[in-house]
Order: structure tokens, then sequence, then C-alpha cells
């Protein structure tokens, strides 16, 4: 598919995965119930019930029967390498669409520095 | 028992319109929205449901309960909201409010008035002075107020702005925080409810399109959108509906048929919104369920 927004509970996992990975929200931390995100965010149940599930499926976050999700305390390490693997993906997609366009290896690295340098 | 609402092949006919072998479900912690364009059977629905009008066939259950002989205790649990004026136009809110709350044994006083305040719903105006969008805020307030567990509404959003429309659904979802309760409601403004309903039910000319999780409804359809000269591969492609354009043309497909052609460069795919689900629909009117 070429173009279609992202779906919205695929937005909202990314957003909470994203926060789990980088340390927002802490390891075993409590994350809203799913009744309640969907009432902040104004979204339907059904909706933030993918996105969790989904989370759980990626083994980033535990649901307790009778008590609510948390984040899981899982292997940091295999999560961040997950992560590193889809960077990485997306990295090669970037170097075979510059190549379409004719940008070489050096002019390539030489952007990477550049911006890499500027943070 | 986790439906709170289910028909099954409620059939009803008048002169010149029928309701055609309704069914379609509702569980328990969710929103449904009921959609259809006008005269297609939405408010016949509702008062059907409502025992305003009597079936001719089939079953309606509330509560796990058949609403035959039934109904009056079961509307005790409903929360209703007509698309119509129900109140005593000469008499004030207050007024209004004294005669209605006896009729619920679960009556409230507290929470109306705290919704009546929220709303900023006058209490000492006539009813007839009301605009249409207060007048259905008071009808929403009432329907909130003794405790009900289903609550149905008939084109709530109609007649009411933009920012209010956006409150509603604040309030909707705040109604559902307690997942034993449920919402069911018809409009054909579906921007409100493309966030916040879990289900949509779609209603055309007396038959049921499609009862399905919101989820699932924006990967059933896809928009497929490219330019004239691919217009023939479209067609043999089985569209729901076609549309030319200036630029070329838009179609709706299943979303299985359209993803086939997703690997050609000249076609653009795109998620379509609700109210091009509806207008494709509607357009193809002789498809197939």
């Amino acid at each position: 598919m070429n173009s279609a927004d992202q779906p919205i509970y695929q937005q909202i996992r990314n957003q909470i995965a994203e926060q789990i990975l980088n340390g927002g929200i802490e390891e075993g931390g409590q994350l809203p119930s799913i009744r309640a995100l969907a009432k902040e965010l104004g979204i339907s149940v059904i909706t933030t019930k993918r996105a969790y599930e989904d989370l759980e499926n990626d083994g980033l976050i535990d649901s307790v029967p009778g008590k609510g999700f948390f984040v899981s305390l899982h292997d940091k390490n295999a999560l961040r390498k997950k992560q590193l693997a889809e960077l990485q993906t997306q990295l090669k997609q970037l170097i075979g669409e510059s190549k379409k366009y004719g940008m070489t290896l050096n002019q390539m690295v030489l952007l990477i520095k550049k911006w890499y340098m500027e943070d | 028992m986790d439906d709170i609402l289910e028909l099954s092949h409620v059939n009803k006919s008048f002169k010149g319109f029928a309701l055609d072998d309704v069914s379609f479900s509702l569980k328990k912690g969710y929103i449904m929205g009921f959609i259809g364009p006008n005269g297609a059977g939405k408010s016949t629905t509702i008062r059907c449901i409502m025992d305003l009008v009597h079936i001719d066939s089939g079953d309606v259950r509330l509560f796990g309960e058949s609403f035959k002989n039934n109904i009056k205790a079961l509307k005790q649990r409903i929360g209703f909201v007509y698309d119509q004026d129900v109140f005593f136009e000469e008499l004030t809110v207050e007024k209004n409010k004294r005669v209605i709350a006896p009729f619920y044994e679960r009556w409230d006083d507290d929470i109306f008035y705290r919704y009546i305040k929220e709303f900023d719903v006058p209490l000492d105006k006539k009813v007839k002075a009301l605009s249409k969008g207060t007048k259905m805020k008071f009808a929403l307030a009432v329907a909130l107020s003794h405790h009900a567990e289903l609550i149905i509404m008939d084109e709530p959003t109609s007649g009411l702005d933009p920012v209010f429309r956006k409150e509603l659904l604040d309030v909707l979802l705040d109604v559902i925080q307690d997942e034993n309760k449920a919402i069911f409601f018809s409009t054909h403004i579906t921007t409100d409810l493309e966030k916040v309903a879990d289900y949509i039910t779609f209603i055309l000319d007396g038959k049921i399109l499609f009862s399905k999780e919101m989820e699932d409804l924006s990967e059933a359809y896809l928009l497929v959108k490219g330019p004239r000269s691919a217009e023939s591969e479209i067609k043999a492609a089985h569209p729901i509906s076609i549309k030319e354009t200036s630029l070329g043309f838009e179609a709706l497909m299943e979303g299985k048929e359209a993803r086939e052609l997703a690997d050609q460069s000249n076609l653009h795919l795109e998620r379509p919104n609700l109210d091009e689900i509806m207008y494709y629909l509607v357009k193809s009117n002789g498809i197939n369920r």
C-alpha cells in the first residue's frame, strides 16, 4: 500500500512503545485502564484495546487479570535489539530509495555525518 | 449474557417502506453508531426497539430478555433521547423535570442538576423558548439521570454545534467507564462517530448492510484512486462503486481485492472514512450483503 494513514490503534501502540523503550514509563509501572485511556484520548474502547493487545503480543506490557496493565519487566536488551533491527530495515529502504535517485555512497555518508553531529 | 441489545429478524412493513429482517446486537461496555441515509429506517428501527411501533415478526432482546410483555420494566433501565419534541412546551425545564422524574424508580436529582449545570440549560425557561440544541441537552440530562444501563439516542448530534458535539462524546465515553453499560445512537454526522464508536451498523432501505467493529471496517474497504488509463483494470477488479473525477477516477473496493492491485504504481490506495464508505455503498445500492 503506498499511502494510507496509520490506523489509530497503531499510532497509540507506537507512542506507548516509544515511551516504554526510552524509559518514559517505568518498568513495572501501571498503565491507565483501557476505558480510562479511551476517554482521555477521545477514542473508542476497542481501538484502545487493540493497541494494548499489540503491546502485549510484543512483550512490552503484561496484563494482570483484575488489576490492569503493567510495563513488562522483561529483558530490555531484547526489545532494544528488536527496535534496532527495525531501524536497520528502514535504513536499508532509505538506501534503496537514494540509489533510485542517483545519490552516491559518499553523498549519503556526508549527509549522515552532518546531521548526526548536529544533535 | 453479554448482549445488552439484540434484534433478531425484525420485520415491520408500512405502506411503501419496510424493515426487512433486521438483525444485529450490541455488547455491554461498548458504543454502537447506527448510520444510513435519510429514510433508510434508522428512526423506525429505534421506535421498534422502544416498542413505540409494534413489530410484525422477529424479536428484540434487552438486557437478555425479550421485550415482549416486559417493555415497561425494561424501559426503566434505558435512557432514551428522541429526535423530536417530547416535553411540555408551555412548562419550564424545572416543571418538566417534576413531571418526568416520578416515572423513573431510580431517578437521581443530584445527577440531573449536575448535568443541567454542566450543559448550561436554564431551569426557569419554558421549553418552547429553548433552542433545538438546548432542548437536546435537556433530553440528554433526563436520559442520564436515572441510572440507565443502556442509552439509546435518535440523532442526538443534529442541531448541536461542534463544541457541544465534542462534549457529548466525552459524556458518552464517561458513561461506558462502567463496562456494564452501553450506548446505541443513530446519526448522519459520521465524523462524530469515527473516533468513539466501537461498532457501526449501517442500514439502507430497511435492510442492514453490515454491523461491524469500526476497526475492521477500515480494513474491509479501501479507496482506490488512479488515472483514466487504469480505469478498465479497476473495473475488471469488481469495485463496489466507481466515480469519475476530472483527474481520473475514484473507486471503493473490498480491502482484499484492492490490496491485490497495490503493486501498481499508478494507483493510490487510501483508507476511506465513514462518509466515503456510506456514499459509495449507497451509490451501488444493489450490493450483496
